[in-house]
């Protein structure tokens, strides 16, 4: 009778360890730009030899898995227990409140309470997790192309309309085939839409149609990509919405100005060394302002984790000072961390372009239009960021006129508010 | 005497041997035959019939009914959530939005254009790929009919694609299609005009054309040379010996003993068709615009790769490709019926 005992409590045990995870088990979805995965990997294992009774894995995934698949893991209740995402206010439901399972709630606060909303349900003071790095958009030049032009670079107050005359001389001069790239994405397509007026946000908190200062940028957009001013092969290159960066054509010495973000700077140091000279811009200026976009990934729990202590311990672990200083310095990521920034930062970097383009980047973060600070806590920012990639794409490619494709972003935008409130 | 005895002995022990080995297939047998006893007693010989078709019916039921009637289910729902439970009824709206449309020839005319281009697209692809697929594994299979030198060798050329996956095939080909690929780099070196073939819709929509062929043409060939193959060899002589000309060996004796194999591959060549999406979200991505972007690729964009996903209309469109794919299949099974019949008449 004993025997069989223990062997149906054996069985049950297996099958217990089989089905769901152990306690103690935490699982880390995690996406990497640059040298952010192997840092982490350092940070954790320091982490699991002071707590072995936590075992802490990382999955290494790619963005567009993160992108495509979390989210459908997610609406699913399933998932891993932590995971570095972008698109943090849409999927907020999903993640867990660590408010009441943190140390110090008073610390997360006071440190990531900036960002906080930007991550959490509207309404709500949950705790949901914090920004690995906060990210702004801006502009890259190949400062060898244009020296080699003889070119000078556009100066800080330049407009978007000064960097596309500089950058296609500079292009024309070298007989590069890009004399600017935008990556196909509608956060980085928003920063010269607000530069030249827009505003995304209606009178009741929906998105309001598509505006004169929308139209202003996307046509002059359109206009130099069929002029080539502009890279067509990174806006035609995929349909629907689809990311794809124009950084490898960077790299590469072919394209003069590139515009993208802050978290490629760890990226062309270590890609670009010592190939060719370039620096970081700030973002141009249109009529309005000249405002970049913030933005960045954080680290969420996802709420249906088996292990909702555990969790909080390996969170309050990597939000703590030390841990987030030196991840920061040694990916080169800006701070979301209050108390990190206000005590300074010494970047581990020999690459003096890097250094310097990520004070640029620090500099440019000073003025952000107030509709930029907004965007990345109000609900509807990914829908329209949708329809502007796959819209602006079909009237880069050809396939239909600038008012047409406005007449479908507000469609799409409309579908999609209403297929929401079903 | 005494070797008889011997080897009646031997026989006896080998006897015993071989049923004390049998003894537990005999016992399996028992146990199984009893419940089968009782099935045929009780059901009939239909019974046992259905007895034994039960399993694959379940797996059928399982893995296709089952998530064919929950997709239905989904294409009648609206809204973002994932689960069924969550979802709210919205009858036929769906199917209602995909087929707004003043005019079907002109997808900007239409509420969902993405999807009535995509349904251009397959249309476009479904026709010129299924054409030249067919044209062009049936040459290769009659040229590698023939006596060739390292024939063999030939033969494994053209099924090597078939091997790689779909994503390899995409890659190799966008590596040479690209701005600076293994093809402008050729151009280029013999004095020739780069060209970007990927940002031009038609080289695209080519490119898909030509690469999915590429893939997959080397297994229809091995179909058709089967069939071929199988055309007996006296049937030529005959001909030969009438001094009939070659093209109407072809016409009267090789293609209609190949018409079995060739309605196989047809039927193949346009099912995989219509659900072409691997290789060509991997070389175009659905581009340049929509230009290569196909049905499969707009349910899964719409499902989820959204910003905000639409499972219902996902649903609702993967429907309507089903559709599509169970008149191809009828049209098979109506063709080779009646193939068979003329076989039986003849």
């Amino acid at each position: 009778m004993t025997k069989t005992r223990t062997m149906l409590a054996a069985f049950a045990v297996g099958l217990l360890t089989s089905t769901a995870a152990l306690a103690g088990d935490v699982r880390i979805m995690w996406y990497s730009d640059g040298v952010e995965g192997e840092v982490l990997k350092d940070l954790v294992d320091r982490f699991m030899k002071d707590n072995p009774d936590i075992k802490v894995t990382i999955d290494n995934v790619s963005y567009s898995v993160v992108r495509e698949q979390l989210p459908v893991q997610l609406e699913a209740g399933d998932g891993p227990d932590i995971a570095r995402v972008t698109n943090l206010k849409a999927l907020s439901k999903h993640w867990l409140d660590l408010r009441p399972l943190v140390a110090d709630a008073a610390y997360w606060d006071k440190n990531f309470g900036d960002q906080a909303d930007w991550m959490r349900p509207d309404g709500t003071d949950q705790i949901s997790g914090f920004m690995t790095q906060i990210t702004l958009t801006g502009g890259f030049a190949n400062k060898t192309l244009f020296d080699q032009a003889g070119v000078a670079l556009p100066g800080k107050d330049a407009t978007w309309d000064d960097w596309a005359k500089a950058a296609k001389q500079a292009a024309e001069s070298q007989q590069v085939p890009f004399p600017m790239a935008l990556d196909r994405s509608g956060h980085r397509l928003t920063a010269p839409d607000i530069a030249f007026g827009a505003n995304y946000i209606g009178a009741d908190g929906k998105p309001a149609p598509i505006d004169d200062g929308s139209k202003a940028f996307i046509s002059k957009f359109i206009g130099w990509i069929e002029d080539g001013t502009m890279s067509k092969d990174v806006w035609v290159s995929a349909a629907g919405s689809t990311y794809r960066a124009g950084a490898d054509d960077f790299i590469n010495g072919q394209v003069a100005f590139y515009y993208s973000g802050s978290w490629q700077v760890p990226n062309f140091s270590t890609k670009i060394g010592s190939n060719f000279d370039w620096v970081a811009t700030g973002s141009p200026c249109g009529p309005a302002n000249c405002t970049g976009m913030p933005g960045g990934a954080g680290l969420v729990a996802i709420k249906y984790t088996k292990n909702p202590k555990d969790v909080a311990k390996v969170m309050d672990y990597l939000a703590s000072e030390p841990v987030v200083k030196e991840f920061s310095e040694r990916t080169l990521f800006l701070p979301a961390h209050k108390g990190v920034i206000d005590k300074g930062l010494d970047f581990k970097t020999d690459d003096a372009q890097a250094k310097a383009a990520l004070g640029i980047f620090v500099t440019a973060s000073t003025g952000l239009s107030d509709l930029a600070r907004k965007l990345p806590g109000w609900a509807w920012s990914d829908t329209i960021y949708g329809a502007l990639v796959t819209r602006v794409s079909q009237a880069a490619a050809g396939e239909m006129t600038l008012d047409e494709a406005y007449n479908r972003i507000d469609a799409d935008i409309a579908a999609k508010v209403k297929d929401s409130a079903l | 005497m005494a070797d008889v005895s011997r080897q009646t002995s031997q026989r006896q022990s080998g006897q015993s041997l071989s049923d004390i080995a049998m003894m537990p297939v005999r016992l399996a047998m028992g146990v199984i035959d009893a419940p089968l006893r009782w099935v045929q007693k009780t059901f009939g010989l239909g019974g046992m019939a259905a007895f034994f078709l039960l399993p694959n019916m379940l797996i059928f039921g399982i893995f296709v009914l089952l998530p064919f009637f929950i997709n239905f289910a989904y294409s009648m729902t609206g809204g973002t959530a994932l689960f069924l439970s969550d979802r709210t009824f919205v009858g036929a709206d769906q199917y209602t939005r995909l087929f707004d449309c003043s005019n079907y020839l002109n997808p900007n005319t239409c509420a969902e254009d993405t999807f009535w281009t995509a349904v251009s697209n397959t249309g476009w692809f479904v026709i010129l790929q299924v054409t030249l697929m067919i044209g062009a594994s049936l040459v290769t299979a009659l040229i590698l009919n023939r006596d060739l030198r390292a024939r063999s060798f030939w033969r494994a050329v053209f099924f090597f694609p078939v091997l790689l996956s779909p994503v390899v095939v995409g890659l190799i080909w966008k590596w040479i299609l690209q701005r600076q690929g293994l093809l402008n780099f050729g151009l280029y070196g013999f004095g020739f005009e780069p060209h970007v073939w990927l940002n031009d819709r038609n080289w695209a929509f080519a490119a898909t054309i030509g690469v999915s062929i590429w893939a997959h043409m080397g297994f229809y060939t091995l179909i058709i040379l089967a069939g071929l193959q199988a055309i007996p060899k006296d049937l030529y002589e005959a001909a030969e010996m009438d001094g009939t000309r070659a093209m109407r060996v072809f016409t009267r004796i090789t293609l209609p003993l190949l018409m079995p194999n060739l309605l196989v591959v047809i039927v193949l060549v346009l099912i995989r068709a219509v659900q072409i999406f691997d290789e060509v979200y991997v070389l175009t991505g659905g581009g340049p615009g929509t230009s290569t972007l196909f049905v499969t690729q707009y349910i899964y964009e719409t499902g989820f790769a959204a910003q905000l996903r639409n499972p219902g209309l996902a649903a609702a469109a993967s429907i309507l490709m089903g559709l599509v794919l169970v008149v191809l299949t009828l049209m098979q099974l109506g063709l080779s019926r009646s193939s068979e019949k003329k076989g039986a008449r003849k």
